[in-house]
């Protein structure tokens, strides 16, 4: 008996020192929006998906986002290509933070290489709409599909898009 | 004075006898059929092989007989030159250049590669492919991805002169090979997605030195026509034929880029290629025919200038560029001998013309599926001649930004992208291979930054409705305008065809096989399935009295993007993937060349 709880405990601790090592992934329900944009506990954004399918309007504007910028290295859908990776698998595990300053500064891994959009409006004014789409795609709440049903566009979002964009 | 005169005659005598030297050899070189000299095969771009020691008849015992691994990955595009006793073997970024003596048991006896910042690979909208080197006046010509055209010693791989040929801190990359034409070497370049006003350069074989450049679009002087004897379909195309068909200076990021094929007649000194999509992928931000987007060009080879030109679709709203190859041929049509251009367009539409002045006899569809056009006008006397009509259904500018118009068949990468077709004067047939996907594209507003992608639409792809299969490889009669046969494949065909005397006729799958059919019926006479899959075009040569087929592996390329993780059924609610199958559970990366031969 006392073997086994031995066993079961160093198990334990085995277990929590790999998970330690690795980013733990936040939960990524929506505790509160503002203007449209849905929050988790941590305060960064996330996705909202109805019973009915409807899916907030971030994740429907990073599905057309990510299909314009991303896909046509990242592959449709999140799903990957021959040399740039499932953004479905990298989301799992990557913090917001982590995102937007890949995004905006680029990754060279020898020759495999992402650019830096940060100085591109398409990408830079999207950025929370692509991080939103993607952790959606990664916590399979959206299949590979264009998003049917949306929340309409609020009206803080287009006045800060138009914002965005035109400083640019 | 006559000394003078004669001094002078006697120069111009030695540099034409220069110039027709570089010309007359290589066309003599490819008229050999034991070498493939020229990315193409020859000057007329056909593909196609004398050799017959392989055959119908015993195709089906073919072996592999040696290969080489290239020490790279991604998309293998293009295929090697083989010229006496060495072949030349290139590879995607970061552009190796290996020369094999083939006498001397492959042996490599140099190597190039060149130093180049790997901030242009993201620059490459399409996986960092290569489509191969050139050559001409004992040189290796490599067209790098960072634009550098680099002409190298064929003996020993050094340096002779460079020449940066465009600025991928603007967008502007490589991938097209270069031709050698008299005493110049030719060079498109890419950035249609970057918003790059693209041209055509000819540059010294000697030197290096620039003797002339044509834009694709802009003003008259840069895009080399003369408003009165350049014509389309037969009519001069006028003062400003380009600026006046974009809204202010659009045309300085107008894309129009020129990285498919080049391909010449010697006998009228003309060169023949196709412009590719205007940037951006968003009709609406474009008003106008963006001249001279998607179209057709001959042109002078010693001075540039346009001799005719044909705008295939003219404001392009679904990216079909039209690089693709221009495979010259001479042929009888209505009784006549008539010396013919046929071009199988990303939109769908093989066309068939007249390559001295440039009249359009035929446009139709190369896969039935074909669906944004109802078909080219060719009433003469309308005034929509040469026009396509475009189906109300299917534009995306009738259905404008922020909405997503669907069911568009070709898919943007069109129902044959750059992967060239062949022609047999045996059986006077094309042999083209095709894809066979169709999609929604759904355009909006995007904003120019030199250097970042200026696309500006959502794309989503699928086999069209009903169907699964993503590729037929066909045989296509040029002169009716017909499909011959057609071979269904699983994936979209993405590799260039070889015809040979043989009666043989080769392509590559993307999930690695090297395919044999028979030319006359399309029966499948051999497969082998190489390491990866292929996006290379098959080339034949001969050595030690053997036939061989070589052919590239190693998956990528814009197929690689779009099948990899397999498509979607756009009917289906919850974007289940369908019966289609995905690229990936087919094949992984890789970079080899495989060469067969029958067995001795």
């Amino acid at each position: 008996m006392r073997t086994i709880w031995f066993l079961g405990a160093a198990m334990i601790l085995v277990v929590s020192g790999g998970m330690a090592i690795a980013e733990s992934p936040v939960d990524p329900a929506a505790v509160k929006s503002e203007d449209g944009k849905y929050l988790d506990k941590e305060g960064n954004p996330t996705f909202k998906v109805a019973s009915d399918g409807t899916v907030d309007w971030y994740t429907y504007s990073g599905y057309r986002r990510y299909h314009s910028e991303c896909h046509v290295c990242h592959g449709p859908d999140g799903m990957g290509s021959t040399y740039a990776p499932a953004l479905t698998e990298s989301l799992k595990t990557m913090s917001y933070g982590d995102f937007m300053n890949v995004v905006a500064s680029g990754r060279q891994n020898g020759n495999s290489v992402m650019p830096a959009l940060g100085d591109n409006p398409n990408v830079a004014c999207y950025m929370d709409d692509l991080y939103v789409y993607l952790r959606a795609r990664a916590n399979d709440a959206v299949g590979r599909v264009r998003p049917a049903k949306k929340e309409d566009k609020p009206e803080a979002y287009t006045q800060a898009e138009n914002s965005c964009m035109a400083k640019r | 004075m006559r000394k003078v005169l004669l001094a002078t005659l006697g120069s111009i005598a030695v540099l034409t006898a220069g110039g027709a030297l570089a010309n007359d050899e290589l066309i003599k070189m490819s008229q050999n059929p034991k070498d493939w000299v020229m990315p193409a095969g020859d000057y007329a771009n056909t593909r196609y092989s004398k050799l017959n020691q392989i055959t119908a008849a015993n195709v089906g015992k073919l072996q592999v007989a040696w290969t080489f691994s290239t020490g790279v990955l991604r998309g293998h595009e293009g295929g090697p030159l083989i010229i006496g006793n060495m072949m030349y073997v290139h590879t995607p970024f970061p552009n190796k250049v290996y020369a094999l003596d083939l006498s001397k048991d492959n042996h490599i006896v140099w190597k190039y590669e060149p130093k180049q910042d790997p901030n242009v690979i993201p620059v490459m909208c399409c996986d960092t492919v290569n489509r191969g080197v050139a050559y001409g006046d004992g040189k290796i010509f490599l067209h790098q991805a960072d634009t550098t055209l680099v002409a190298l010693d064929a003996k020993t791989g050094k340096v002779e002169w460079s020449v940066k040929n465009g600025d991928p801190g603007k967008g502007a990359t490589g991938t097209s090979s270069p031709l050698v034409i008299k005493d110049k070497v030719l060079v498109g370049i890419s950035g249609g997605e970057f918003g790059v006003q693209c041209h055509v350069t000819a540059y010294d074989l000697k030197s290096g030195k620039q003797v002339w450049r044509a834009f694709s679009e802009g003003p008259d002087d840069q895009i080399m026509v003369d408003p009165a004897s350049t014509t389309e379909l037969g009519k001069p195309v006028g003062k400003d034929s380009s600026i006046k068909t974009w809204q202010g200076d659009q045309w300085k990021i107008g894309g129009g880029c020129t990285w498919g094929w080049l391909s010449y007649d010697p006998a009228v000194n003309l060169v023949y290629y196709g412009s590719g999509n205007p940037s951006t992928w968003n009709p609406k931000q474009r008003p106008g025919d963006n001249k001279w987007s998607m179209t057709i060009f001959a042109r002078n080879a010693d001075t540039g200038m346009a001799k005719w030109v044909y705008q295939m679709t003219p404001h392009d709203e679904w990216d079909y560029d039209g690089v693709n190859e221009m495979i010259l041929s001479d042929q009888q049509m209505g009784g006549a001998e008539r010396k013919l251009l046929t071009h199988f367009d990303r939109n769908g539409l093989g066309y068939t013309l007249d390559r001295i002045t440039g009249e359009l006899l035929i446009a139709e569809k190369y896969d039935p599926k074909v669906n944004w056009t109802t078909g080219v006008d060719m009433n003469k006397s309308s005034p929509t001649y040469g026009r396509p009509k475009v189906v109300d259904q299917y534009s995306t500018e009738k259905g404008g930004e922020d909405k997503n118009t669907k069911g568009i068949c070709p898919a943007a990468l069109g129902t044959k992208d750059e992967q060239p077709a062949a022609y047999s004067p045996d059986t006077q047939l094309f042999y083209v291979p095709t894809n066979h996907v169709c999609m929604d594209y759904e355009p909006f507003k995007v904003s120019y930054t030199a250097g970042q992608p200026y696309v500006g639409a959502t794309l989503s792809m699928y086999p069209p409705p009903g169907e699964s299969h993503m590729g037929n490889f066909i045989a296509w009669d040029n002169k009716t305008g017909k499909i011959v046969w057609s071979n269904k494949e699983q994936f979209s065909v993405w590799s260039g065809a070889l015809a040979t005397a043989g009666g043989v006729v080769f392509y590559g799958t993307l999930e690695g096989y090297l395919k044999a059919v028979d030319a006359k019926t399309g029966k499948e006479l051999y497969k082998f399935r190489t390491p990866s899959g292929i996006i290379g075009n098959v080339t034949t040569y001969e050595q030690g009295g053997r036939q061989y087929i070589a052919v590239l592996s190693g998956v990528g390329g814009w197929a690689g993007i779009g099948l990899a993780a397999g498509l979607t059924d756009p009917t289906d609610g919850l974007g289940a993937v369908g019966g289609y199958a995905a690229l990936s559970n087919y094949t992984a990366l890789g970079g080899s060349l495989t060469v067969f031969a029958l067995p001795q």
